[in-house]
């Protein structure tokens, strides 16, 4: 009991004691993130966008997405590096490969799911096809947008781990010295900051999914969260 | 493409070298995989009778496939050490949580009518559990099976960094030594791997009754 007591100092200690090398790493790691996602999530849109007008498309689209996705990261490293070379720009491209399935998949999947009572009503009224897809398609697939960004997010929070080891930094960096010096505390701290920041990432996005919804007049499972938010916004 | 050419003339020109790697993959896989499975699949079906258990187990499954796998394989060295056995039990660790939650997950989506039903029929919680909603969870049981597969192809690649054994071995020790044509020669084969299985598995998922999709959550490694 004393010496669990004891470990579990040991790893405040260490956090506190590195707090300056922690911080750069998780804001390393979400630079990271940020600039993958930036990069795959208007391709992948743009692509989801592209095969609502062909079934046979969709279907090789998504089955490439997803044949993409299986392929191990440090395989695809490996495969990139020539072309790219050590370090960020070779993680960078496999993470925009990887984002590719949950936001091609989940775009076409809300732009095929809207009402078509709703778009008869926006040609009704005059829309164009770009008005349309701006004005009712897009709103309404956006909460099942974001839950595709949201998945790939988490994914892509693991996999930028492994590209500390191509020299692309962040909290891989981390777990690469735990590992190669045996710190149990380091490997500890990295790993619940990793969990963490995961944890933090879902649970940010579900609740702005959910406000997107709200937005769009749909029923949203109403929790002491959700209703805080309504009542600060309202 | 020369690069990718070079690969694929070392992979022909090293072929017992890659073989070798590609073998201490596989044991990585099917010891790993199996153990899960021995462990997962029991321990799903007690977690399902008991509410408070369930709900524990879910949430620790869902939160452990929030941790990188990397960081799974470094939490297995402080307990063992380097080595295959360290490197399974962090491959282990990892493949038992896909198959926990969409076993629990399967059984529980199981429609509460027919249970009643079987229940009306005078049968033991024992034999609805064998017969009626094993039978019927079986494809989602199935897809956390697949899932878990696919996953460990990708994770054993990094056993390596444990010392583990595996094509790991190939792609890291090259990209050290800046040699591409030995990581591309390493790369190819679990690629292959990865994506066979999981063609393979998902073709065997429709077959049971499954939609065959990948579970994007968990699926990259």
């Amino acid at each position: 009991m004393l010496s669990s007591v004891h470990n579990w100092l040991a790893y405040v200690d260490f956090a506190v004691e590195h707090s300056d090398r922690l911080l750069v790493a998780t804001l390393e790691h979400i630079e990271i993130i940020a600039f993958a996602i930036a990069i795959a999530v208007p391709i992948g849109v743009g692509l989801g966008f592209l095969i609502t007008f062909d079934d046979r498309l969709a279907t090789a689209v998504i089955w490439l997405a997803g044949v993409m996705m299986t392929v191990p990261s440090i395989a695809l490293f490996g495969l990139l590096i020539p072309y790219f070379g050590i370090g960020a720009p070779s993680v960078i491209v496999a993470l925009v490969l990887y984002t590719q399935l949950p936001v091609i998949r989940n775009t076409y999947v809300g732009l095929n799911d809207v009402d078509p009572a709703a778009l008869e009503a926006g040609e009704a009224m005059g829309m164009t096809r770009l008005q349309l897809l701006r004005r009712v398609q897009l709103p309404i697939a956006l909460p099942v947008i974001m839950a595709g960004v949201r998945n790939a997010v988490v994914i892509l929070i693991g996999i930028a781990t492994i590209g500390a080891f191509i020299g692309a930094g962040g909290l891989g960096d981390l777990l690469f010295d735990g590992i190669s010096y045996v710190r149990t505390e380091m490997i500890v701290v990295t790993t619940v900051i990793l969990s963490l920041l995961a944890l933090a990432v879902d649970y940010a996005f579900s609740i702005s999914e959910q406000l997107f919804r709200l937005n769009n007049g749909e029923q949203v499972e109403s929790s002491a969260t959700m209703r805080l938010l309504q009542r600060v916004i309202s | 493409m020369s690069d990718f050419v070079e690969g694929l003339i070392y992979l022909v020109e090293n072929s017992d070298e890659v073989l070798y790697h590609f073998r201490g993959h596989l044991e990585l896989v099917v010891v790993a995989e199996l153990a899960a499975l021995a462990f997962a699949i029991p321990a799903s079906i007690l977690a399902v009778r008991h509410d408070r258990i369930k709900k524990v187990v879910l949430g620790l499954g869902n939160v452990g496939q929030t941790i990188p796998t990397l960081a799974i394989l470094a939490l297995a060295l402080p307990l063992l050490g380097l080595g295959f056995w360290p490197s399974i039990l962090g491959l282990w660790a990892y493949a038992i949580l896909p198959i926990i939650v969409n076993t629990v997950k399967g059984i529980e989506n199981v429609d509460e009518e027919m249970v009643e039903a079987a229940r009306g029929m005078g049968m033991t919680d024992w034999e609805i559990l064998r017969s009626i909603q094993l039978p019927l969870a079986l494809p989602v049981i199935f897809a956390g099976v697949r899932t878990s597969i696919v996953l460990v192809i990708g994770t054993a690649y990094l056993a390596m960094f444990i010392g583990g054994p595996g094509l790991g071995v190939m792609v890291v020790g090259g990209i050290q030594a800046y040699d591409w044509a030995q990581v591309i020669a390493g790369a190819i084969p679990g690629a292959l791997l990865a994506i066979g299985a999981d063609l393979s598995l998902s073709r065997i998922e429709r077959y049971l009754g499954g939609d065959g999709g990948i579970d994007d959550t968990t699926v990259a490694a």
